[in-house]
């Protein structure tokens, strides 16, 4: 395996306040890792840094080897600029916790137009792919609907399906089941599990569903103010966490759900 | 003072070319206002200090200055710097350039009001900021933004008759000058009145049914 994504001594601040410290980790090709912690100890921040919608302060992050934030003139390196920016972005796509589906087009429409807009695909190839993809996350009835005429579950559905059609590298789950009543959750989280068992691509969710983050994870990340505690299979940091810190953090969330 | 329909038969059909005038001017005038006022507040949201503050004082200036002293500008002192415009052209022109910094305000309004999750979807599609503009934000920020832009078109209508200071004879001025020279001012006078009221009561009624359909049709996505 070879690492796709590095984050090396990388910090991040919104003012004070300090939300990456020093951070180092990498993930493998194909790994599915799960983020889990507290909220504001950087778990979000750092999928949107590598959807470049947050910037970083120091350090570099290197995705497919290739630094995402800098780039290389004449042995410099110097800020990335939106070129470079815009070809790094091809590699990621993102989910986010309010799905934002564009509301003015259809289902299907919502998955075809960034494919013939930023792939110059062929209307008709993407209008094949999208019903491929509506069809994986099991909403193949749905496609002339507007996102206001589907349930949450049924937008973060089809937002999954539009991240999927642009056949990025890396995929990015912020939260996707945060904003959905309860009773909605599953059908989301059974199309991640499926898509963690069945794809290739490598793959990141902050989640705060344990029960998820242990069927999803090839590992799990657990994080606190800005800097990664124990990292580790999910069996073990789930059964056996080595730090005190992760233990708690598990206790309180067990805590609340029962 | 006895009302004439003589008069007001003898004056209605130089009214008549002056209304087709106060139109041409009222829309020609509208598309500038809306496409002037559409860059504005693009340039007005731009990353750059400089375009951004350069942008609002230039708005500021205008709206904070009467459209008669810009007329008087466009028409009588432009042609001192070379650029001679035709009366008409001038009002236009001043029509649009005025309003336009109102639009701007709406088209802005509009824009920010589309939920910032939707510039970050297009981004993570890797939109460019054009496509962005174009497929994701203005699509949304348009409907609600009709019914503003459709009083400001019924506001410019109004404005008009101010295009008479620089020698336009739209509707206003034409009976200006029916009356200056006939010493009849009831009769031209009521008849402009007239006819703005039959303009604009319609287009006002029109403009609050848009405001309704637009204002059930808001709310749709998260």
């Amino acid at each position: 395996m070879s690492k796709i994504i590095e984050f090396q001594n990388v910090s991040k601040s919104y003012g004070q306040l300090q939300v990456l410290k020093n951070l180092n980790m990498h993930v493998e090709a194909g790994e599915k890792l799960a983020l889990i912690g507290p909220s504001g100890s950087g778990k979000t921040t750092i999928l949107r840094i590598l959807m470049t919608l947050e910037t970083i302060n120091s350090g570099h992050v290197l995705v497919e080897d290739d630094y995402l934030w800098h780039q290389r003139v004449n042995d410099d390196l110097v800020p990335a600029s939106e070129k470079h920016l815009r070809k790094m972005r091809q590699n990621v796509g993102m989910v986010f916790q309010q799905f934002n589906l564009f509301p003015h087009l259809t289902a299907i429409e919502n998955i075809v137009q960034p494919q013939v807009l930023i792939k110059e695909v062929d209307k008709p190839d993407a209008m094949n792919k999208a019903r491929e993809l509506l069809a994986l996350v099991g909403l193949e009835d749905k496609e002339q609907h507007y996102p206001h005429q589907l349930s949450g579950g049924q937008q973060q559905r089809v937002a999954i399906a539009r991240a999927l059609a642009m056949d990025p590298k890396i995929m990015l789950f912020d939260e996707v089941t945060s904003a959905l009543d309860p009773e909605l959750v599953e059908e989301v989280l059974n199309v991640l599990r499926m898509l963690a068992e069945t794809s290739d691509t490598t793959m990141l969710t902050v989640t705060h569903e344990m029960n998820f983050a242990r069927d999803f994870a090839d590992r799990v990340l657990f994080f606190e103010k800005g800097q990664i505690v124990e990292s580790g299979p999910p069996e073990e940091i789930f059964k056996n966490p080595k730090e005190e810190r992760t233990r708690n953090f598990l206790r309180q969330i067990i805590g609340e759900l029962s | 003072m006895e009302w004439s329909w003589q008069v007001a038969l003898d004056v209605l059909p130089q009214m008549a070319q002056g209304l087709v005038i106060t139109i041409e001017a009222t829309f020609i005038g509208a598309i500038l206002a809306y496409a002037l006022g559409l860059m504005l507040a693009i340039l007005r949201m731009s990353k750059s200090r400089a375009i951004s503050l350069t942008t609002y004082w230039v708005s500021e200036f205008i709206r904070r200055t009467p459209l008669l002293v810009q007329l008087y500008f466009l028409f009588y002192v432009l042609p001192d710097l070379g650029l001679f415009l035709s009366p008409l052209a001038a009002g236009i022109l001043g029509l649009g350039l005025h309003f336009s910094t109102y639009t701007s305000e709406v088209f802005r309004a509009g824009i920010e009001n589309v939920p910032h999750g939707q510039w970050e979807a297009a981004k993570s599609l890797n939109y460019k900021p054009y496509q962005t503009m174009r497929y994701v934000i203005l699509p949304q920020a348009i409907p609600p933004m009709i019914p503003p832009l459709a009083n400001y078109l019924i506001t410019m209508f109004k404005e008009t008759p101010l295009l008479s200071a620089i020698t336009v004879v739209e509707l206003f001025n034409a009976a200006n000058i029916y009356s200056n020279s006939h010493y009849k001012y009831l009769e031209p006078m009521t008849l402009v009145g007239a006819f703005f009221l039959i303009v604009s009561i319609p287009s006002a009624y029109i403009a609050m049914r848009l405001e309704k359909k637009y204002q059930r049709r808001g709310g749709g996505s998260v």
